[in-house]
């Protein structure tokens, strides 16, 4: 079955996930930037970044036939900073005028602290003035509940179109107030700390899969980007038809990030040859 | 050995996730019985020992041998 991966960090990861992930029906990947394991001191370490991942990053992954996209952002951890985010802010511009980028992400909220508002806020803005896709992090554990809220309230003071934003890893306590607001949502995969493919999976029976996109991150930390074919054998298992796993594992990648006349993958249906 | 606080720092997360997987089953199977027949499964052995163990987690003056009353709970009774 052909997949999109709609969150991946590939410059964690080696060579072998892209070659198991395209031997698994992965044709795409999309690599939001995010928090390196540390903070950077320097403006100029977030445009590197930017720069690997917008440039460098698409030749890995072409190595073995799959298309890489990216997002470019502060991340929430880093907007702690916010002297820091300004300065890497004021060159993000650049960035979305390069052939595979989408758009700014993933920023959101960490522990929801004033500066990580305004620099979301800052941010969804700059999505806003550049027609741009935006894809939001919310917090993990404990500081979920409350800093999706606050994502929403800051959220809803904007003139944003809901059907261009993203919010990512949302799980049982946070899915409705997500969707009921018309935002694309994210189940994201982990081992341990996010949704695991079974709860994804009910979820998906629970809610549907409109606006939904599935993903398993994969990144420095313990993570598994093979978590989504577990997730697609979950799925298929529990008696639900090809075409409906496409749907969700295909077509609403293509969808959503189709939005941006940069993601030129198309939406696809199976059919019989008689 | 670990210290009692160590233990918790390194299985705290790992046992949210597993009561996690566990709340999440006992939903999937509360679903699919008011989507269908809901005495399909009531008289069910397996889901008596679930709920059956369930009580043993919860026992707070358990002398650490949960593990050990759970494996007895689903333990065939020898034949013969």
């Amino acid at each position: 079955m052909q997949i999109i991966q709609p969150h991946y960090h590939g410059i964690a990861r080696t060579a072998q996930d892209y070659e198991r992930m395209a031997m698994s029906g992965v044709v795409a990947v999309c690599e939001p930037a995010f928090w390196a394991g540390f903070s950077r001191k320097y403006p100029e370490t977030f445009i590197d970044y930017f720069r690997q991942i917008s440039e460098f990053e698409p030749t890995r992954a072409a190595e073995f036939g799959i298309r890489h996209f990216c997002w470019v952002a502060v991340n929430p951890k880093e907007a702690e900073n916010p002297s820091l985010s300004r300065a890497v802010l004021e060159q993000m511009p650049e960035f979305f005028k390069k052939p595979t980028v989408l758009g700014v992400g993933e920023t959101g909220l960490h522990k929801s602290s004033p500066s990580e508002c305004e620099i979301m806020e800052a941010q969804a803005q700059m999505a806003i003035d550049h027609d741009q896709l935006l894809l939001i992090h919310t917090p993990h554990l404990g500081d979920k509940l409350h800093g999706t809220r606050r994502v929403l309230e800051i959220l809803e003071r904007m003139p944003i179109n809901p059907d261009k934003v993203w919010i990512d890893h949302v799980e049982e306590h946070t899915i409705r107030m997500v969707k009921d607001r018309g935002y694309w949502l994210g189940l994201t995969l982990y081992p341990i700390t996010k949704c695991s493919p079974k709860r994804a999976v009910d979820l998906i029976e629970r809610y549907g899969n409109e606006r939904t996109l599935v993903n398993s991150s994969a990144d420095w930390g313990p993570s598994d980007p093979f978590l989504l074919q577990e997730c697609i054998l979950e799925f298929r298992r529990r008696g639900h038809a090809l075409q409906e796993a496409i749907e969700i594992f295909y077509n609403n990648p293509a969808r959503y990030l189709g939005q941006s006349p940069k993601f030129d993958i198309q939406p696809i249906r199976i059919e019989e040859i008689r | 050995m670990l210290s009692a606080p160590e233990v918790l720092d390194h299985y705290y997360l790992e046992s949210r996730c597993l009561l996690l997987e566990l709340a999440a089953t006992l939903d999937r199977l509360d679903r699919a019985r008011a989507g269908g027949e809901p005495d399909a499964v009531e008289s069910d052995d397996r889901l008596q020992r679930i709920r059956a163990s369930l009580t043993i987690l919860a026992d707070r003056d358990a002398r650490a041998d949960r593990a050990e009353r759970i494996l007895q709970l689903f333990s065939d009774p020898a034949e013969g």
